[in-house]
């Protein structure tokens, strides 16, 4: 059992040039700047092509990742096959435990060097990279292909794909990041790019600030990036150096770092605080969530890529790459209340309230964006982390197929507008291959079985649980409720009822303008006028002309929405709603279709029925927790295949439970010469009852919503209507929802004018009560002994003195006037002088 | 001066020879560059300065900076001067307002400072004896410029990146 | 060799560039006398080195060569808009001060 047979962990072609996936997109762009406008497709070609070339190298990477672990399986599984057999009947915690962790494929070149550290440039391959790497660029490949059709004729057609090229670059090149300082570069190139493709109609106002807030507000949060990065680095640098032949800066050392016991805490918490701190930035939570909705104001394909699977994806990556870090930090392993579920789940349901009160249909899903994100990172800091990355994985499908569904709608259904109540409703008929994707795409979003949500969100609903967070779990479960009532709701909206404004058939050019300013709602002023009383107005007006859909009634589409926004940018008209072309369909068709299958990459629950072998992610994209020789380690270069001993694996399985007390990676301190980069989280045993629970709860969920939307929008039920007029304490809520927890108005107001407001009334009080009253006071009383003073001192003694001065100035300047000539060589002359005769002085003072 | 130079021991004087030699042109020549009446004169005497700055760098076993000034300046700065001359049409000839009006002040100035300068460093380094050395290799250079004084190095190809590209907009016709 | 012979040729070098900075009328004249100036700094600086053993004396000529080209390509350029601005490039008729 214990033969020293070396394991040979295969490489290969596309694991070792993994990198050139983050370099093809970065070339593309280049080559799209320079020459985009002279090619037959405007740039588009290159920008497509860089992506292909880069998802079949991810998906050869993938494949040749799923080769090594299978290279290292073949070899552990006589030395563990006992352990095996009884695998299923072992707790899950010390199952995963006795196999060999797989060092990730390193390749580097030296980016740069200062002072004996070396930053190093190059790729670090490991499960969860190849995930991120093929998702990345699969979906972004897609959201080009739609975007071929969708931006066509924009005038920035051609910077549009160099910067949506740039922008999937930056993410892989962020995903393969060895180093913290490579993982920085291509945070901040999405950030720069984000800017950009939000910004991408700048001509318009709210577009710019838009793109403005989103990058300033990511900003703040990327300080915590900096100063956590400088963290860790101070922190672990030493123990690099001494250990495994690195610095603070790789991430593999940080990681090993860590978990290795010797960390320091102090450094390990406030790193993982700052660290955190630009998650939030990034990835929309609370409190810094505020950025995603407005991102909206970019086109479409942008915020399907931004929202599924690169911008807001990277805080959560960050998390799940150094999860060590976190697990250490914020005590995770030991069922601290950690801060990033607290954040996550604050985040969940609040994100989640805010997309009931939207009528855009694109801020709907900017929330629900925003919401999810709130289930990984609950995930992550819950101890739940392959659910979270797994999460990741599926939620970019049916996000990006449902931002694409939205787009779908806007340019072909609605005249594009996003406005959900004045310019959509009916459009099933009109749109059947955009309705059905929505429909399937919001079963998957809200965790229907079996789409790929279900399998996902309730894993980590079930592991939060399972890792003892009860009441996180109830949340959460609460979160999943909601989440089918505002899909539920912007359904109805899109795709039921009668058609409204441009969904319709009105043209922009409707004649009644008038009555549409009037409905509109203006949030926060003295007497607002509640939407459910707006939205019952307009119907009121439809009334008797409901069953002639295409008459002249209801909301038309003017252009004054302030709430709502138009992609009309290239002019171009269409009559009524019809079907969009192929060149979007056929995107939206294939992302439904991994919306449906992408949960079998890891169905737990089919585990105990089908063997372990249907849990590929669990199988392939999970490090081991396993402690590793250190010697052996460092000898894993690139382009070789590394041989580990089964000495490391040993060392696993004598770990494990010890005396009920959890043992191993991540718990106890690994032993000396060996190290861990990963802590062993543990996975919750899939349980009938929680399925059961879980889907009644959304299903109670969906026959609630479905009920109010009939009821309300549909049927104009009186006592639903003009509710939130009449109940003050409903009111008071959906106002408070409305103004986005006045969270926007916290920070401009608030927290920006904080020191100048404050500050400048105690000046102004001080100034009314404590100055002018001393200065009241004193005034009466010098009165009389001013005008002694103005007698005899004033006239005489100041104003002779006054005088005097004004008269020696005068005559000091008339004196100095030759200086100032404006001539130049004087100038020199009387600088090099008195450069001089200063020198002279210097030199006197500091001989004598 | 002369006496400080033979005063010192185990001075290398076929160095010493040469240095003074060297040196005297220089002096002239600079004197020449700021006192011709003539501008291309002048530039052609500034030519025997940089040169003899060249010469002394040898002499002071810093090969790749001579190399690098004969290069740099002779090279380029001074093409560039003697365009700078010609598209500011020059008179050819002598000229006889090349100086201010005041140009008298300068004298006592450079006096006085070159006065302070030598009590200063004969003060501070009148005994001091340079070492006999070899020449520099430009390895060392290159370490120096590619470690420690990388970010002085990138800085400085920014600001002849910026110099390049202003002298351009000044420069251009439109 | 001394080290003050270097020095001291610099020192000189320096003031005659002071005095041309001073006297000269013709603002190419002037960058001239400014190349003299830079020159005996740089000398100093090998000269230093030299004394010290250390190369950064080398490194730093290096850098004022450097700094010098970008000097006189800029304030060329600066010439030439001043000449074809003005039709003169006399320094000391660029004042329009009115004192």
């Amino acid at each position: 059992m214990l033969a020293a047979e070396a394991l040979e962990l295969s490489s290969g072609w596309f694991l070792e040039n993994a990198w050139l996936t983050g370099l093809i997109p970065v070339i593309g762009f280049a080559i799209i700047i320079a020459f985009g406008k002279k090619l037959p497709m405007k740039g588009a070609e290159i920008g497509l092509a860089s992506m292909a070339a880069s998802l079949v190298i991810a998906v050869g990477a993938a494949l040749q990742w799923v080769q090594r672990t299978d290279s290292a399986e073949g070899h552990s599984e006589e030395a563990f096959g006992l352990l095996r057999a009884f695998g299923r009947s072992l707790p899950s915690a010390t199952e995963g435990e006795a196999e060999p962790f797989i060092p990730p494929v390193v390749k580097t070149w030296v980016w740069w060097q200062n002072s004996g550290l070396e930053f190093g440039i190059g790729s670090s391959i490991d499960g969860l990279a190849v995930l991120i790497l093929a998702l990345v660029a699969f979906i972004a490949l897609l959201v080009q292909v739609f975007s071929i059709d969708y931006v066509r004729d924009d005038r920035r057609y051609t910077h549009f794909f160099a910067a949506i090229t740039l922008f999937a670059g930056g993410m892989l090149i962020m995903v393969m990041a060895e180093n913290m300082v490579q993982l920085i570069l291509g945070w901040e190139i999405m950030g720069l790019t984000s800017f950009m493709l939000i910004g991408h109609w700048w001509e318009e106002e709210a577009n710019s600030r838009a793109a403005l807030k989103a990058f300033f507000t990511v900003r703040v949060g990327d300080v915590g990036l900096l100063v956590g990065t400088a963290i860790i680095f101070f922190g672990a640098n030493q123990w690099a150096v001494d250990n495994l032949d690195s610095n603070g800066f790789n991430i593999a050392a940080i990681q090993a770092w860590a978990l290795s016991g010797e960390a320091n805490t102090q450094f390990l918490l406030w790193g993982a605080v700052a660290l955190f701190i630009a998650c939030i930035g990034k990835s929309g939570q609370f409190p810094l969530h505020t950025w995603l909705p407005d991102a909206m104001a970019g086109p479409t394909p942008v915020s399907s890529l931004l929202h599924s699977s690169t911008m807001v994806v990277a805080g959560v990556f960050l998390v799940a790459r150094i999860y060590p870090v976190f697990w250490e930090g914020f005590n995770i392993g030991t069922g601290g209340l950690s801060f990033i579920a607290i954040i996550g789940s604050i985040t969940i349901v609040i994100a989640a309230l805010l997309a009931f009160v939207q009528d855009d249909i694109k801020k709907v899903l900017a929330y629900s964006t925003v919401s999810q994100l709130g289930y990984m990172m609950l995930g992550l800091g819950t101890g739940a982390w392959l659910p979270a990355v797994f999460h990741i994985f599926t939620h970019a499908f049916f996000k990006c197929a449902l931002f694409l569904c939205a787009g779908s709608v806007a340019h072909s259904g609605s005249h594009h507008s996003f406005d959900m109540k004045k310019d959509m409703g009916g459009l099933r008929k009109k749109m059947p291959v955009t309705f059905w994707a929505w429909i399937i795409s919001t079963l998957a979003l809200t965790g229907v079985f079996p789409f790929a949500g279900f399998w996902s969100k309730d894993e980590i609903i079930d592991n939060v649980g399972a890792n003892g967070y009860t009441f996180l779990q109830w949340v959460s479960l609460g979160g999943a409720a909601l989440t089918a009532m505002y899909m539920t709701r912007a359904t109805y909206l899109t795709f039921f009822g009668e058609p409204r404004g441009a969904a319709a058939g009105h043209g922009h050019d409707d004649a009644h303008a008038e009555e549409h300013e009037m409905e509109h709602i203006s949030v926060g002023a003295p007497e607002p006028r509640s939407l459910s009383s707006a939205a019952n107005t307009q119907h009121g007006g439809e009334g008797s002309a409901s069953d002639e859909p295409h008459g002249g009634h209801g909301a038309s589409a003017a252009v004054d929405g302030s709430d709502h926004h138009h992609d009309d940018h290239h002019g171009d008209h269409h009559g009524g709603p019809h079907e969009s072309g192929k060149l979007i369909l056929v995107p939206i068709v294939i992302l439904v279709f991994f919306a449906i299958v992408a949960g079998f990459a890891n169905p737990t629950p089919l585990a105990s029925r089908f063997g372990e072998g249907v849990e590929v992610l669990k199988t392939y994209v999970e490090p081991r927790p396993t402690p590793v020789i250190i010697e052996e380690f460092l000898a894993t270069g690139p382009g070789e295949s590394v041989a580990l001993t089964e000495a490391s694996a040993v060392v696993a399985a004598e770990s494990g439970e010890e005396g009920g007390k959890k043992a191993g990676c991540g718990f106890t301190a690994p032993e000396p010469g060996t190290a861990c980069f990963f802590p062993g989280v543990s996975h919750a045993e899939p349980k009938f009852t929680k399925i059961l629970l879980s889907l009644a709860v959304v299903a109670i969920g969906y026959a609630l919503a479905i009920a109010f939307c009939v009821s309300f929008y549909g049927r104009r039920n009186p006592k639903l209507v003009g509710l939130t007029e009449r109940n003050t304490v409903l009111r008071g809520g959906f106002l408070f929802l409305k103004n986005k927890y006045y969270l926007d108005a916290l920070y401009e107001n608030v927290i920006v004018r904080a020191i100048a407001h404050p500050i400048a009334k105690m000046a102004y009080w001080v100034n009314q009560n404590v100055l002018d009253a001393t200065v009241n006071g004193v005034g009466i009383g010098t009165r009389k002994t001013g005008q002694w003073v103005y007698d005899n001192i004033d006239q005489k003694i100041v104003d002779g003195a006054v005088n005097g001065s004004g008269w020696a100035a005068s005559e000091a300047g008339h004196a100095m006037q030759p200086t100032q000539s404006g001539k130049i060589g004087q100038y020199g002359a009387l600088l090099f002088g008195a450069a001089t005769v200063g020198a002279i002085v210097l030199v006197l003072v500091n001989v004598s | 001066m002369s006496a400080v130079i033979l005063a010192a021991d185990d001075v290398n004087v076929a160095q010493n020879v040469g240095f003074g030699i060297i040196a005297a042109i220089m002096i002239f020549a600079a004197l020449k560059v700021v006192t011709t009446k003539n501008v291309v004169h002048a530039a052609l005497w500034l030519v025997v300065v940089l040169s003899g700055i060249a010469a002394q760098y040898i002499l002071a076993a810093a090969e790749f900076v001579a190399i690098s000034q004969v290069l740099v300046y002779i090279g380029a700065v001074m093409v560039l001067f003697l365009f700078g001359i010609m598209l500011t049409r020059a008179q050819i000839g002598k000229e006889s307002d090349l100086n201010n009006k005041g140009w008298a002040l300068g004298i006592p100035v450079g006096l006085v400072l070159f006065g302070l300068l030598a009590w200063v460093i004969l003060d501070a380094f009148g005994d001091d004896i340079l070492p006999d050395s070899g020449p520099t290799p430009t390895v060392s250079l290159s370490d120096q410029f590619l470690s420690i004084y990388l970010v002085p190095f990138l800085a400085i190809s920014f600001v002849l990146l910026a110099a390049a590209i202003g002298a351009i907009v000044l420069a251009r016709k439109d | 060799m001394l080290a003050v012979n270097f020095l001291l040729l610099a020192a000189a070098l320096f003031a005659i560039g002071v005095y041309g900075v001073i006297a000269r009328r013709n603002a190419v004249m002037v960058l001239m006398s400014i190349e003299l100036i830079l020159n005996a700094v740089s000398l100093n600086l090998v000269a230093f080195a030299l004394m010290t053993g250390a190369v950064d004396g080398q490194v730093f000529a290096l850098y004022v060569i450097a700094i010098a080209a970008a000097e006189v390509g800029v304030g060329l350029a600066m010439v030439l808009m001043i000449y074809r601005n003005r039709k003169s490039i006399a320094l000391d008729e660029l004042s329009e001060m009115k004192g």
